[in-house]
C-alpha cells in the first residue's frame, strides 16, 4: 500500500488491546498497525468499539468512570499508556468529535487554544497559525472578517470545520475523525472530504465512519469492526470488492447485514 | 372501478380535556406574571408609605442622600441624612463580596471539577447546612467569637465593626455562591471538557479557558444572588456592625447599615409620623440599590455577548 519513499514504520501500533467499562469488555484484544501517511477507514455498526478505540489513543478513556484498557498502544514509538507527558501526547493526536463542538470562545481563540495551552503566546505566530489552520480546513474565506465572533454562533458545518482547524492547530501526527459527517449536510461533507484528501499529504488520518461509502471514497485501507473485534483489515479495494475475505464484511458493506 | 374512499375517522377531544388544557395554560400564565405583580405591589406599598414625606416642604432629597446627620428624634432640629448608612451598607457589602466571591467561585470549581464524587456529596451537605443557619445565630457568632477575635488579633477598639459584619455576610452568602456556581459549572456540556482535554489542555487550563467562559452567566448569577443576600441582610449586621452612624475610615470602625437602621427604629416610631415615612423612604432607596446592581449585571452580560 505504501507508496515509494514513504516511511515504512507504522505511526501507531496496537497489540492485543482490550477495553473494559467496569466489568463489561467492549474491545476484545485487537491488533493492527496504522501506516504513516495513510487514511485508515474504520467502519462497523454501533457498539463495535470504534469510539472507544479512539478514546484509548488520546487517553480520554480514563475520564469515563470505570474505563480501563490493557495491551499495547504506541504512537510514534511511545507507549501511550505509560507516557510521561499525557498533554504532549494528546497534542500529537487531533480529535474531531461526531457533533461539532465550537467552544464558547471567539473563532480565533478556538483555533489558538491548543497552541496557547502548549505555551505559544507570540501574537504574530498565533496569527499565522490560525490563518493556516482555518485555510487548511476550508473555513478561512468564510470567517476571516469576523475572527472575534463566537465559534458557537457558526452553522453546524462551519463549526465542524472549525473543530478540524482546531485539531490541526497543534500539528498532530494523527488526525482522528469520529463520524464527523453525522450532523452536517452532504455538500459540506464533500468539502471536508476534499480537505482530508489534501491533508493526507501531511499527516496520517484515522477516519471512523458509519457511512461505508465514505470509507470507500477516502480510505487507503479499511478496517471492519464488529462487537469489539476486527473482522477484516485490508486495502479498501478489497473490502469493498465483491469478494472480501469475510462474508460478514460483504454483508455489512452491501447493507444486507443482520 | 374505484371503490368509494372510506370516511376518514375524525378524532374529537372531549370538551373537558380542552377546558382543562385552557385552565392549565391560564394557571401557568398567572404563575409566570405573579413575580412581576408581587415586585410591583411591594414597590407600590413601600412607596405609598414614603410618598407624603417626599412631597413635604421640610424634607430635602439632597439632604437625605448627601448628609451624614441622622437625628430623627432631635427636639430642636430634626435631620434625616442617610449618607453614612449608604456608605456603611456599601462598605460592608463590598468587603463581604471581596471575601466571598473568590472563595465561593473557587469552592464551586473544586466541587464541580476536582473533588471525588464521595467528597463532593459530603461537602454539599455541609455547605447546605451552612445556608440553613438563621441570621440571628450568625449575629450571636459576630457578637461573641468574631468580636473577641478581632480585638485579640487586630487590637481593635470595638470588635463590632465593618470587618466583623463583612466576615459574617461573606460566610452567609458563600453557600449560595458555591451551590449556584456549581450548578452553573455542572451545566456546561461534557463535550466542552472533552474537547479542551483532547487539545492537550491540563485540567486547570481547561477550567480557566473553557469552563469559566462557558459558565460565565451562571457564575454571575451566583455572585448576584450573593450580593442580594448581603445587601438585604439585616439581623446579623444589626448585631455585628456596632450600629454607629458614621462614615468609616478603616475596616475596624463601627458603622450602621440601611437595613439595620430600619429594623432598629421601626418599632419605636409612631405610624404615619415623619420619621416613619423617612424609614420607608430608606426602604425605597434599598430597592433602588438592588435594582441598580441587577441592572448593571444584566448590562455586563449583554455587553459581553457578541
Amino acid at each position: 500500500m505504501s507508496g515509494p519513499g514513504m516511511d515504512a514504520t507504522p505511526v501507531t501500533r496496537v497489540r492485543d488491546l482490550r477495553v473494559r467499562y467496569g466489568t463489561t469488555e467492549v474491545i476484545h484484544g485487537i491488533t493492527f498497525d496504522v501506516h504513516r501517511g495513510e487514511i485508515l477507514g474504520v467502519i462497523g455498526p454501533a457498539q463495535s468499539g470504534k469510539t472507544s478505540l479512539l478514546r484509548c489513543l488520546n487517553r480520554t478513556l480514563e475520564f469515563t468512570p470505570g474505563g480501563h484498557s490493557e495491551g499495547l498502544i504506541e504512537v510514534d514509538g511511545e507507549d501511550v499508556r505509560r507516557t510521561r507527558d499525557v498533554y504532549a501526547l494528546r497534542r500529537k493526536i487531533g480529535m474531531v468529535a461526531p457533533l461539532p463542538v465550537g467552544l464558547p470562545l471567539s473563532i480565533y481563540d478556538n483555533v489558538a487554544f491548543a497552541p496557547r495551552a502548549a505555551g505559544l503566546t507570540r501574537r504574530a505566530a498565533l496569527d499565522d497559525l490560525v490563518e493556516r489552520c482555518l485555510t487548511q480546513a476550508a473555513l478561512w474565506d468564510e470567517v476571516k472578517g469576523r475572527l472575534d465572533s463566537l465559534g458557537t454562533k457558526l452553522s453546524g458545518g462551519q463549526q465542524q470545520r472549525l473543530t478540524i482547524a482546531r485539531a490541526l492547530s497543534h500539528q498532530p501526527t494523527i488526525l482522528c475523525l469520529d463520524e464527523f459527517s453525522i450532523a452536517i449536510d452532504p455538500v459540506t461533507t464533500m468539502r471536508i472530504e476534499d480537505v482530508l484528501k489534501q491533508l493526507k499529504a501531511e499527516m496520517t488520518i484515522v477516519l471512523v465512519t458509519n457511512l461505508t461509502q465514505q470509507a470507500r471514497r477516502l480510505a487507503d485501507r479499511t478496517m471492519f469492526m464488529l462487537e469489539g473485534s476486527i473482522v477484516e483489515l485490508a486495502p479498501s479495494e478489497q473490502v469493498f470488492s465483491a469478494t472480501p475475505a469475510d462474508q460478514r464484511t460483504f454483508d455489512y458493506v452491501n447493507g444486507t447485514f443482520g | 372501478m374505484n371503490a368509494p374512499l372510506p370516511r376518514p375517522i375524525v378524532f374529537r377531544r372531549p370538551w373537558y380535556s380542552v377546558a382543562l388544557e385552557r385552565a392549565i395554560e391560564a394557571l401557568i400564565m398567572v404563575c409566570g406574571i405573579s413575580a412581576v405583580i408581587l415586585v410591583g405591589g411591594i414597590f407600590f406599598f413601600v412607596f405609598r408609605e414614603a410618598f407624603p414625606i417626599l412631597a413635604s416642604p421640610n424634607f430635602g432629597l439632597g439632604e437625605f442622600l448627601f448628609s451624614i446627620e441622622w437625628y430623627p428624634t432631635s427636639v430642636r432640629d430634626v435631620r434625616y441624612g442617610v449618607l453614612a448608612m449608604i456608605v456603611g451598607t456599601l462598605a460592608v457589602t463590598t468587603l463581604a463580596m471581596a471575601i466571598a466571591v473568590p472563595f465561593g467561585i473557587g469552592g464551586a470549581i473544586y466541587l464541580s471539577e476536582f473533588c471525588t464524587p464521595k467528597l463532593r456529596e459530603t461537602l454539599k451537605v455541609v455547605i447546605e447546612l451552612l445556608a440553613a443557619i438563621p441570621s440571628v445565630v450568625w449575629g450571636f457568632i459576630g457578637l461573641t467569637v468574631v468580636n473577641d477575635l478581632l480585638i485579640t488579633l487586630f487590637d481593635a477598639a470595638v470588635g463590632l465593626n465593618v470587618l466583623n459584619a463583612a466576615l459574617l455576610l461573606a460566610l452567609m452568602s458563600l453557600p449560595i455562591i458555591v451551590s449556584i456556581g456549581e450548578d452553573a459549572l455542572k451545566a456546561v456540556p461534557d463535550s466542552y471538557r472533552e474537547a479542551g482535554v483532547a487539545l492537550g489542555a491540563t485540567r486547570w487550563q481547561m477550567v480557566y479557558r473553557v469552563l469559566l467562559p462557558a459558565a460565565r452567566n451562571g457564575l454571575l448569577a451566583a455572585v448576584l444572588l450573593g450580593v442580594g443576600r448581603a445587601v438585604g441582610e439585616t439581623m446579623a449586621v444589626l448585631m455585628a456592625t456596632g450600629h454607629a452612624v458614621q462614615i468609616p475610615t478603616g475596616l475596624l470602625e463601627p458603622v450602621r447599615t440601611l437595613t439595620a437602621n430600619i429594623a432598629s427604629e421601626m418599632g419605636e416610631v409612631s405610624q404615619g409620623s415623619e420619621h416613619y415615612r423617612v424609614l420607608f423612604t430608606i426602604g425605597v432607596l434599598l430597592f433602588g440599590i438592588t435594582f441598580l446592581v441587577n441592572l448593571a449585571a444584566d448590562l455586563a452580560v449583554r455587553g459581553r455577548r457578541r
